[in-house]
């Protein structure tokens, strides 16, 4: 990119960037109540390694929010925060607030378990129960203490069903979930997600593993189910980001030039229109139009 | 492409035809190939050699004595003797490992791998724990003849097959921790992930998914562990496991063990007169122990086909 043109990118932008400021301020008072997570000043160490630095960032009710970046930005930390299940690494520390609906998720005093019944979570590798189709949905509702059979039939179906799954296994349900294909599988474990009727729901790269037409069909069921849930997602393909998501915020890995150790940065977070067609930042710029990650 | 002639061609398909079905010159691979094999041979003609030496003589003693066998009692006249003493022994140590060190061992695995952090004194005890493995039986017959026999006299009344359970308890439970953790270490991560990400708790993810994952692996560690206790004589000398007369079998009272009366009967000079030596009866008795295993193997390697069936999805 020459001088010129990099000019001409910050003129284009600076009105824009005053456009937001008054449009957000109107969010903020409109629909606060509408603010699933406000994430403040977030860091993320694994021992003395910072992952995250000094995130902000905040994600509204019923929308679907994209993490894009490079690899080792952070942005799967980060989501592993939502529902606490960076809890599982050890050397894991989380420092400044997340809140869920104004309750600070790393209080003492919040139960982790609790967390996660609310805010599901769909893995990059398709991950099923070694268990039968119907015994991977009906699991978490069992676990919440759903014993009668109709009832949990009818928990299995309407997740199966939201899953866009139901169809292709209403004759097999006795049958083991890992005898599905790839895009199947990651469908099961959306249903399994969706069974225990979370509010949002944490996708890692939920498509990573699978083909373009199953990648297809999980990323019409996100813009299906939108209604009901709130999902952010975690993915490397910009294309994904920009074809599902309302929002996206924009990670990148910056090098520590005295210790040459990496860490990630927010760098941009905004509707995903915007991002993609006439981003604030630089990086974001050049990241998405591929000149860059 | 038009450039190439047919000449030319043909010597590319010549040399690419000779490269491809060149012979294998690769002599030392050969060599350990047919040591590898050796290696197998050796060890069938051990296992051949085994069952031959212990089938054979045991075979005039089925024929003769049948099911008195197993119910006689230890005695001087090798006509006359059975192994009731010995397989009452082996049947309540057999239930002590069961109910004792597998339920202890399985739960302490389950503590180190699932619950347990990465401090300085966690790595200490997983360190001690694969030292105990390695300490020789005897030894554990004297830590058996101080704290079972002598400290815990109260519970186990002595030199008792209570004792004797107990010390063989002791003895595989370094091994059961062992295999059993390896096991559950075996589970894959993605497996309790899915588990935390519908909400279920540490002790639900490790009961529904890391325990049935992990069960062929615990179950072969455990049997491996009951087998060896099962044929430890060792120990049971320090004890005092009778090699003589022992009238009556109970909990409270003097006991013996299949591989003590196979001990002691090996060492027996024949009794003239006899039709069958204390050779034959002993082999006999080996025959009814390697019986023992087998039946708890065969278990074992049933259970282990359904956890696996599940595992896989098949």
């Amino acid at each position: 990119m020459t001088e010129l043109e990099m000019s001409t990118v910050t003129e284009e932008t600076n009105p824009m960037r005053l456009e937001t400021k008054v449009d957000d301020a109107a969010e903020t008072t409109a629909d606060a109540q509408h603010h699933v997570f406000n994430v403040t000043d977030l860091n993320v160490y694994y021992g003395d390694f910072r992952a995250v630095q000094d995130a902000s960032l905040t994600i509204r009710q019923h929308e679907i929010t994209a993490f894009i970046g490079p690899s080792g930005c952070g942005k799967t930390t980060m989501l592993r925060c939502f529902n606490r299940m960076n809890d599982f690494i050890e050397t894991a520390r989380v420092e400044g607030s997340i809140t869920y609906h104004g309750v600070d998720l790393y209080d003492p005093a919040v139960n982790a378990t609790e967390v996660r019944r609310r805010i599901g979570m769909v893995f990059q590798k398709p991950n099923p129960f070694p268990k039968s189709i119907y015994d991977n949905v009906a699991y978490g509702p069992r676990l919440l203490g759903v014993k009668k059979k109709a009832e949990l039939d009818e928990v299995v179906e309407r997740s199966l069903k939201g899953a866009a799954l139901w169809e292709e296994v209403k004759g097999r349900l006795k049958a083991s979930g890992l005898g599905l294909s790839g895009g199947q599988q990651q469908r099961l474990c959306i249903a399994r997600a969706i069974a225990v009727d979370p509010e949002v729901i944490l996708m890692d790269e939920p498509c990573s593993a699978l083909d373009p037409i199953a990648t297809a069909r999980i990323e019409d069921l996100m813009q299906e189910i939108k209604s009901k849930f709130t999902i952010i997602i975690v993915t490397h393909n910009m294309q994904q980001a920009a074809r599902v998501s309302d929002r996206t915020a924009f990670f990148t890995t910056e090098v520590n030039p005295d210790s040459d150790r990496r860490t990630g940065r927010l760098v941009e977070f905004d509707r995903t229109k915007k991002m993609f067609s006439n981003p604030n930042d630089q990086r974001t710029e050049q990241y998405v139009t591929g000149r860059f990650g | 492409m038009a450039l190439v002639s047919p000449s030319v061609r043909s010597t590319t398909q010549e040399r690419v035809r000779e490269g491809l079905t060149r012979r294998d010159r690769n002599v030392a691979g050969l060599v350990l190939q047919v040591l590898l094999l050796l290696a197998v041979l050796i060890t069938l003609l051990i296992l051949f050699t085994l069952i031959v030496r212990i089938l054979v003589p045991a075979v005039p003693v089925f024929r003769d004595r049948g099911f008195g066998f197993l119910t006689g009692t230890i005695g001087s006249d090798p006509d006359k003797v059975g192994i009731w003493p010995g397989l009452y022994g082996s049947f309540f140590i057999a239930l002590g490992i069961i109910v004792i060190a597998i339920p202890l061992g399985v739960a302490a695995a389950i503590y180190l791998e699932e619950y347990a952090t990465d401090t300085r004194v966690n790595r200490f005890v997983v360190v001690n724990i694969r030292n105990l493995a390695g300490v020789p039986a005897v030894i554990y017959g004297v830590l058996g003849l101080t704290i079972f026999v002598g400290w815990l006299d109260p519970i186990t009344q002595g030199k008792t097959v209570i004792a004797a359970a107990l010390t063989l308890a002791v003895l595989v439970l370094p091994i059961i921790i062992i295999t059993s953790s390896e096991a559950i270490r075996a589970v894959p991560q993605g497996l309790r992930d899915a588990g935390y990400g519908v909400g279920a708790s540490r002790w639900e993810v490790t009961r529904d998914h890391v325990l049935p994952y992990a069960a062929p692996g615990i179950l072969t560690g455990t049997v491996l562990s009951l087998a060896r206790a099962l044929g430890e004589a060792a120990p049971l000398i320090l004890i005092g496991a009778i090699t003589g007369l022992l009238p009556s079998t109970s909990l409270d009272g003097s006991f013996t063990a299949l591989p003590m009366t196979i001990y002691s009967w090996s060492s027996k000079a024949d009794v003239p007169g006899s039709v069958l030596g204390f050779e034959n009866v002993a082999a006999a008795a080996g025959v009814v122990l390697l019986v023992l295993v087998l039946f708890f193997n065969v278990i074992a390697v049933t259970l282990r086909t359904k956890y696996e069936r599940q595992r896989t999805g098949t």
